[in-house]
């Protein structure tokens, strides 16, 4: 496998769009959800993207494919959602582990027809999904009991480290934490990782990705950025950067921040604006496209790309607005104090 | 486009980031919240009262912690449980969650469990090679996959790093490890070197301060990127009981150990003396001691013991250090100033008059450089309130001195400019800050000491003093040109009043900031019901000390408007989370309320029958006897001292100080005493009564009267009552029939009956009582003035507190006594002061307007069951405050089951059935029971 990170003192490079947003355009019912193999599951499973990776694995292997031509250099496997804890609400924790195996098996299917449809040799990348959970770890449910907790770290750890190792036992190059509105899940995460990486004498990079909520400049959990990235820095990661709940627009104070703090490559994904009325996300491909050229040419970026709402056409404006820019130059890090 | 640079600091987050820079000199890391050194906290985990514990934490950080190190190392407890659960609760305290954790334990189990609660990068305090690498770098593994910094003891299989080149050797053998092995970054790891205690009298122990100066020396030069900490008590451990000696030797240590590399500590930073000031012949004792100089045989040593002899025994007999009388006038003025010394102030200010140009020079040359001390001094948290109002005691009879002479040159200067034909443009001086406690309200220590502390950072002060309506405050802030008004109240009528004075100032064009403080007071309200009402700046200043950098910013052009945009900001997101909360709390019905009352077996029980029904009045009750009663506690957070009595006297911050308040209050309250200053006077009264719904039927004297009660509507948990107070008032339709009550005689106001025949108890029958008080403390004007004239506030403030305490005393007081002898229904109780102020006694004494009555109004009908206005003299204001300020007043509950408690929200149900019983207008009781409406 290609260096990433030989590849991103070169260029900037492109990660893909929103997963969902996609499934939406195939308007699928719950029949296609289920597939022939959970024709008769006890619950309702429409809605439950990361089955659709065993029970229509075309659909997904198709999306990724556009998301390729479209100039993605990074995809990221259908997984947000893949853990024990998050399947539990279709009672399917079982399916974890396998959820995750062929989730990173469509991801690199999708590279290898790629390749062989288009001849294409420069490196693409699969990243592995690991998405926040619908539980948390350092907020309470329950507003008259501050101090209780729905889950606790053990538990979170051992749901990681099973989809770790099915991302892994699956292909991935890459373990991409992301979407973190509570850094307690994410340092959990990421000692799943660490652990797995010495306990199988593997390693792979992590890229990490939090979410600013909202104009506090804060996350859901209460840190300010900086206070962010100094919790998860020990991951020694790839690369850090924010995605998600904002806009390209309402990003671009924290991306600069954050680039001018982070000791590792910096990565954006921004949500295609914020939703209008309806819910829906309306920013034009060249909008998105443009904020983003603005950052690169600051000098702030190393790896963007889109969350929900963005589409193949605003990762195709993206790639082109930034393919001739000049990627961030990794900080030097000083060793002596003075 | 330039490259970032990233320097190798020891980065570490709460909610907030930490970043140690060579600039930071010294971490303070808080250690009250480890219940191995806190016995407060410790008594608080055991308890299982971890809310309160939050408090203790919260102290730390307002004390100045930048780390906050929890340890729940204790026998009795279940540590991995007390840190999970204390360390989960704290994460909901944003105030407090801001700063970064150091997660202690000698039990890695327990640090762990605290790793897994915290998002932030925290430090893990500790991890050593005591037994052995293995274990070492298995943990310190463990540590970095959750990203935390680790403390490493100088520690090995062999024991406790002594001398410099052990403590050097087992650094270099863990900094190789972690470094080289486990990957750990150089600044993330923490050498905690051992401070061992010197001066033990063995001379093996004489070098251990140089030990440790010397190891982190090299060791920081070997390794610049590592940080060193240590416990800096343990240093001074044989001179136990003696802190002057103890917090000089502290300073000197750490002095010459800052300057070798050590970057952080546990340490009470408040205890610390300055380097500077620690008398020479001490100071150099300490050196010779700490840096094991002239120390052959012990001689040092001995020499710092003696030393320590003479200042013990100094300190009882309180020898005055006189050496500063011969300074300079301008050392002596602040000297005097920071000391709060007023002997020698008016032949100092007259000598500096005298070697000055002009009077005014003396203010602003050497007084408000002494008081600039002061304040700097106070807002690090090196001085506190009662010394501040000493100082500012000093100040106002320093200026007084010079008053005459500025008038005169004013007047002289006048008349050139009158003879000249030229203006005077005099008068442009101090921001002028406007304060006044608001209609109906009487309350005025709090305001008082806000007064004194901004007047001693050199604001004009114009205090209109108690019950002023809103238009004279208005009025006289436009008057005076004020640049900042300031409202006070402690009663709940007082907030809707704020409220009103907010849409005046709009109503009237104001520009100038609003500040709000008082007891009852809180940011959320401020948030949510004032500072909607007025655009120019409400500000919430929740004590003394805060006002001074309020006015501060709001008075400082360039800062201002940030300061009011970024308040304005808070306030509004406060308003919408509460906006937003209120929802979530679940209410049943009025009728379901109802229903889910007290459950009682009246069958079962026979209430006791008072010694007489009616009232009786305390004319003039020993006040030495009443001060057996006091409970301190409210005295002292009155001056900002927070802390349990009497532990607070002998905390390690602020136990001096608070020592020594106590002592003047107890030498105020002997004068009281002895010179009869104050009089007691009180009421109670015992009427027949039942209960009917949420009413309670009062046979009085002249009348029956109804009183009406508000009852709990929030939807409670399964077996939990929705109380209501009449729910302990047997219900009517358990009485015997009317035949079989009883009557009682009306007395005279002032007669006992002892002997009244009792009703004999048959099968749950037997009529229930009612009683009521109201106690009062007069004569409290005088005093005042004359302190006012003498320029004594602190004397003033004073002796308000202890007037408030002398009232509490006194219903205490006659609280026991009714429940041993004049109604009698627990004859033989036996209980501790302490006892009774944690409210151990059967039956309750709620005054209404307080949370388990909270409607205000009813006071009328106590007052007129006791007819307390011409008994005793207490008036009721238009607020339903009472005055003399120093009143307590009270419904008495005798049912065992009785209990105190809020009432918390009303429903619209209870509130349209609660305005029919009460016959009054629905915005008159919309008004009066803001506080408990939705």
């Amino acid at each position: 496998m290609a260096d990433i990170r030989k590849e991103l003192e070169q260029r900037i490079l492109i990660i893909d769009g929103a997963m969902g947003t996609m499934i939406q355009r195939h308007k699928l019912q719950e029949a296609d959800y289920r597939g022939e193999r959970f024709a008769n599951w006890h619950t309702d499973v429409k809605g439950n993207n990361d089955l659709l990776s065993i029970t229509q694995p075309e659909i997904i292997i198709g999306i990724h494919k556009q998301y390729l031509e479209a100039g993605a250099d990074i995809i990221e496997t259908n997984t947000f959602s893949a853990t024990t804890i998050a399947m539990a609400d279709y009672d399917m924790q079982s399916l974890a582990y396998e959820l995750n195996v062929a989730s990173a098996q469509c991801a690199r299917k999708a590279i290898e027809r790629y390749n062989a449809e288009t001849g294409n040799t420069v490196p693409k990348f699969v990243a592995g999904a690991i998405g926040p959970l619908n539980k948390t770890l350092s907020l309470s449910p329950d507003v008259n009991n501050p101090g209780y907790r729905a889950v606790t770290f053990d538990e979170v750890v051992t749901a990681y480290t099973e989809q770790i190792k099915g991302l892994i036992d699956g292909g991935v190059d890459i373990l991409l934490i992301e979407t973190i509105f509570d850094t307690l899940n994410a340092k959990a995460a990421i000692f799943s990782a660490k652990k797995f990486f010495r306990e199988n004498n593997v390693e792979l990079p992590i890229m990490i990705s939090g979410t600013i909520t909202d104009a506090s400049g804060r996350t859901l959990s209460g840190q300010t950025l900086e206070a962010f990235y100094i919790s998860v820095k020990h991951a020694n990661p790839l690369s850090v950067g924010l995605n998600c709940a904002l806009g390209a627009q309402e990003m671009r104070g924290h991306i600069e921040e954050l680039s001018s703090i982070a000791a590792c490559y910096v990565s954006s994904y921004p949500n295609a604006g914020l939703p209008n009325a309806m819910g829906e996300y309306d920013e034009a491909p060249e909008q998105t496209a443009c904020f983003i050229e603005d950052w690169a040419k600051n000098g702030w970026v190393n790896i963007v790309g889109g969350c929900c709402g963005t589409t193949p056409d605003h990762i195709k404006h993206i790639a082109q607005h930034v393919k001739n820019v000049e990627p961030r130059k990794l900080p030097v890090l000083e060793t002596e104090l003075a | 486009m330039s490259t970032t640079t990233i320097k190798p600091y020891l980065r570490l987050s709460g909610l907030e980031p930490l970043v140690v820079r060579p600039e930071t000199n010294f971490v303070n890391i808080g250690e009250r919240t480890n219940v191995t050194g806190s016995k407060k906290f410790a008594r608080l985990i055991l308890n299982n009262q971890y809310e309160e514990a939050l408090s203790v934490a919260r102290q730390q950080v307002e004390n100045g912690a930048q780390v906050l190190d929890v340890n729940m190392d204790d026998a009795l407890l279940d540590g991995v449980q007390a840190m999970t659960t204390f360390i989960n609760l704290l994460q909901s305290e944003p105030d407090i969650a801001k700063i970064p954790i150091m997660v202690d334990s000698s039990k890695f189990e327990i640090i762990q469990a605290g790793l897994k609660c915290i998002q932030g990068k925290s430090i893990v305090n500790s991890i050593s090679m005591k037994e052995g690498e293995k274990k070492f770098i298995e943990q310190a593994y463990i540590c970095k996959d959750f990203g935390a910094a680790v403390i490493v003891m100088a520690f090995d299989e062999q024991g406790q790093a002594d001398t410099m080149q052990r403590k050097v050797a087992i650094a270099e053998r863990a900094y190789k490890i972690l470094t080289e092995q486990v990957g750990f970054e150089p600044q993330d790891i923490i050498f905690d070197l051992n401070i061992f205690a010197v001066a033990t009298g063995l001379e093996e122990h004489n070098n251990y301060g140089v030990d440790f100066i010397e190891a982190t020396r090299i060791i920081k030069q070997k390794y610049p990127l590592v940080k060193i900490s240590g416990g800096v008590s343990n240093l001074s451990f044989s001179f136990r009981g003696n802190d002057h000696v103890r917090e000089a030797m502290h300073s000197v240590f750490l002095y010459h150990a800052i300057k070798a590399g050590m970057d952080m500590g546990i340490v009470n930073a408040g205890q610390l003396v300055v380097y500077d000031e620690i008398e020479p012949t001490l100071r150099d004792l300490c050196e010779d001691v700490i840096l094991n100089r002239n120390n052959e045989n012990n001689e040092a040593t001995e020499k710092l013991i003696a030393f320590a002899e003479t200042v013990k025994a100094k300190g009882k007999a309180e020898v005055k250090d006189e050496a500063w009388r011969n300074e300079t006038v301008e050392k002596r003025l602040a000297h005097a100033l920071i000391n709060g010394i007023t002997e020698y102030i008016e032949a100092d200010t007259e000598e500096a008059r005298q070697k000055y140009p002009r009077p005014l020079d003396v203010i602003e040359g050497p007084l408000m450089d002494g008081m600039n001390i002061v304040g700097d001094l106070f807002g690090a948290g090196k001085m506190f309130l009662p010394q501040v109002v000493k100082s500012a005691r000093v100040m106002k009879k320093s200026v007084a001195v010079l008053t005459p002479y500025i008038e005169a040159e004013k007047e002289e200067r006048k008349q050139a400019h009158l003879a000249a034909g030229t203006v005077n443009e005099e008068g442009a001086g101090a921001a002028k800050i406007l304060l006044a406690t608001v209609k109906g309200d009487v309350h005025d220590i709090g305001k008082n000491i806000v007064g004194v502390v901004l007047g001693c950072n050199g604001y004009d002060i114009v205090d209109l003093g108690v019950m002023v309506p809103a238009d004279k405050i208005l009025d006289a802030a436009q008057k005076e040109n004020a640049d900042i008004i300031g409202l006070s109240g402690l009663i709940t009528p007082s907030l809707d009043e704020m409220v009103h004075i907010a849409k005046e100032m709009k109503r009237r064009g104001m520009k100038q900031p609003l500040l709000i403080g008082g007891a009852t007071t809180s940011r959320m309200h401020t948030a949510v019901k004032i500072a909607p009402e007025y655009e120019h700046g409400v500000v919430h200043v929740l004590d003394a000390s805060r006002s001074v950098t309020v006015a501060g910013s709001l008075l400082n052009k360039e800062q201002k408007e940030n300061f009011l945009t970024e308040t304005k900001t808070e306030y509004t997101k406060l308003k919408e989370s509460f906006d937003n909360k209120k929802s979530v709390k679940n209410y049943i019905s009025y009728a379901e309320a109802k229903a889910n009352k007290v459950k009682i077996d009246w069958a079962n029980y026979t209430p006791t029958v008072p010694s007489f029904t009616g009232t009786k009045v305390f004319d003039e009750v020993d006040l030495a006897e009443l001060r057996k009663y006091i409970d301190w506690k409210p005295f002292f957070i009155a001056w900002e001292m927070h802390g349990n009595f009497p532990a607070i006297l002998s905390d390690e911050i602020i136990g001096k100080e608070a020592t020594k308040l106590y002592n003047d209050a107890n030498a105020l309250l002997d004068e009281i005493i002895a010179k009869k200053w104050l009089t007691a006077k009180g009421t109670i009264g015992f009427w027949e009564a039942s209960s009917e719904g949420d009413t309670v039927v009062v046979k009085g004297e002249s009348s029956v009267v109804n009183l009406e009660f508000l009852r709990q509507q929030i939807k409670k948990a399964a077996n939990q009552p929705n109380l209501s107070l009449a729910d302990f008032i047997k219900p009517a339709s358990l009485n015997p029939s009317n035949g079989g009550t009883l009557e009682f005689e009306n007395l005279n106001n002032s007669t006992i009956i002892q002997d009244v025949s009792p009703i004999p108890p048959s099968g749950g029958g037997g009529a229930d009582f009612l009683g009521a008080f109201a106690v009062t403390i007069h004569g409290i004007e005088p005093h005042i003035k004359a302190f006012e004239a003498n320029h004594d506030d602190y004397n003033k403030i004073m002796l308000q507190a202890l007037a408030d305490r002398l009232a509490e005393a006194f219903a205490e007081y006659l609280h026991e006594k009714t429940r041993k002898e004049y109604w009698g229904y627990v004859k033989d109780e036996n209980l501790s002061n302490e006892e009774l102020i944690h409210e151990k006694y059967q039956g309750i004494r709620p005054a209404p307007g307080y949370p388990a009555c909270p409607d205000h109004t009813e006071k009328y009908k106590l007052f007129d069951l006791l007819n307390a206005t011409a008994t005793i003299g207490i008036s009721l204001t238009e607020s339903l405050a009472m005055y003399p300020a120093s009143s307590v007043c009270g419904w008495y509950f005798s049912h065992p089951q009785s209990q105190y408690y809020g009432v918390g929200k009303i429903q619209q149900d209870q509130f349209e059935d609660y305005v029919k019983r009460k016959g009054l207008d629905k915005e008159v009781m919309e008004r009066w029971l803001s506080p408990v409406l939705e």
